[in-house]
């Protein structure tokens, strides 16, 4: 039993039995179990797909799914801290899953929880769960995880699933690493020191659009800016429109953590280049594994 | 007593702390650190820029009858880290404590970050790790947000 809260948690060896488990599960070749267990999936910020991921996945595999889905409907708002709400999440269930608009708090919970808890993303930190199902995209399309050209566009500075990206791919050593945004919404000075694989900082997609094997495109993280005006400033700073996917390779792979909003034109939805749907479509799978293998330590 | 180059004589105390090697000019972000205002009653002697031949200049602060708890310490070396703390007894130095800069600083320090958890849950205590120790930058455990030497100035300056 053990906590996920970065991706940092696991071993390359870890990340890559992960995979062939979620492949073999996807093969039904292994059938992930957790029979008379229960998950809590607290999402104490609006969450659709991760939330409803996290429960299929543990549905999928036996085990009973209780939790919430906002902190409207818990005694947070009330004025229970965030301290006490996990106390009887530990008590009731397995497994806790958690989101929260708090940097921090999955670590938080953590200490406080005896049972394991999944970091389902904590304010603009890590999603690390969503980082494993863009890797295992990578591996299903690459059939390789290592020497890939990655570029990374739009809000760097306060998206969660690209610090988990940057940090995973530490351990997978990317040919090169580009990060594209706006001066404002470059990526944190924290996140940038600890990686150890050559990257540059630049803003127009279309300087290297033909060099990648992988663009992910992440949306502006609008519930992060804790100044409208600034949001305000960079709503609409970059897109990723036909023009650029063209200048793609055509075995290339745009990902995207979803929900989108304006940043992927829908034309490109048809292109050979958009793998974001079938990336979402692992989430499920690879869930089921990792719950399984967070709960039982097999 | 402490006798300076330039002549300056400080008698000795009876019991009581004295600080030596305090970078020069931060001898009152010391004695705001211990929460001495200089109404206490028992007797200070601080010597500020005094020359010294490792660091160039120094302070020096010499308190009676005060002891200086851990906790204390451990701030003393987030604004002093070459600070030397000696423990005086009956006129003599009984005791030399070198503090380093803790590899964590729990509790003493506020995050820069509004929404780092430390700032939002009541149990959530702060916790900083030392990435850097000279200037120094502590880097918060929950959220990695970065506190540089002129943050921690501040926060204990008020």
């Amino acid at each position: 039993m053990r906590d996920v809260i970065s991706v940092l948690d696991f071993s390359k060896e870890e990340i890559l039995k992960l995979f062939d488990l979620t492949e073999k599960h996807l093969n039904n070749q292994f059938r992930p179990k957790l029979e008379g267990k229960i998950v809590a999936t607290a999402f104490f910020e609006p969450s659709t797909r991760t939330a409803l991921s996290f429960s299929s996945a543990a549905l999928s595999i036996g085990a009973k799914v209780l939790g919430f889905s906002s902190d409207e409907a818990t005694s947070v708002s009330k004025g229970e801290n965030l301290a006490d709400t996990i106390r009887m999440l530990d008590n009731y269930a397995d497994c806790i899953v958690m989101r929260h608009k708090l940097d921090g708090s999955a670590k938080f919970a953590a200490e406080i929880a005896s049972k394991p808890v999944i970091n389902a993303g904590d304010g603009k930190r890590e999603h690390p769960t969503q980082a494993l199902i863009d890797m295992f995209t990578v591996m299903k399309l690459f059939g390789q995880l290592e020497n890939l050209v990655f570029g990374f566009i739009g809000d760097l500075r306060y998206a969660r699933t690209v610090n988990s990206m940057l940090r995973i791919l530490t351990l997978f050593k990317p040919k090169m690493v580009y990060l594209i945004s706006p001066q404002q919404l470059r990526a944190r000075t924290e996140i940038l020191e600890g990686l150890n694989y050559p990257f540059k900082e630049i803003t127009d997609v279309r300087d290297v659009a033909g060099e990648l094997d992988v663009l992910y495109v992440t949306r502006i993280q609008r519930e992060r800016f804790l100044d409208e005006d600034e949001y305000e400033k960079v709503k609409e700073s970059y897109k990723v429109d036909v023009k650029t996917v063209e200048a793609m390779r055509k075995d290339s792979a745009i990902l995207h953590p979803l929900p989108r909003v304006s940043e992927v034109d829908r034309k490109i939805d048809s292109m050979p280049q958009a793998k974001y749907f079938l990336e979402a479509s692992y989430a499920v799978p690879l869930r089921s594994v990792l719950l399984h293998e967070v709960m039982t330590g097999d | 007593m402490i006798e300076l180059k330039s002549g300056l004589i400080v008698s000795k105390i009876k019991d009581g702390t004295v600080i030596d090697h305090i970078p020069a000019g931060r001898a009152l972000a010391v004695l705001k650190v211990l929460g001495i205002r200089g109404i206490e009653g028992s007797r200070i002697a601080l010597v500020m820029n005094a020359e010294s031949s490792k660091y160039g200049r120094k302070d020096i602060l010499k308190i009676e009858d005060r002891t200086i708890e851990e906790k204390e310490a451990e701030l003393i070396t987030l604004i002093a880290p070459e600070a030397t703390i000696n423990i005086i007894k009956e006129y003599e130095v009984v005791g030399k404590r070198k503090q380093e800069i803790p590899d964590f600083i729990t509790g003493l320090l506020k995050c820069s970050n509004p929404s780092c958890v430390t700032n939002n849950d009541p149990e959530a205590v702060s916790k900083f790790r030392t990435i850097v120790k000279r200037p120094i930058v502590l880097s918060c455990t929950y959220c990695e947000t970065r506190l540089t030497e002129d943050e921690v100035m501040r926060q204990i300056l008020g």
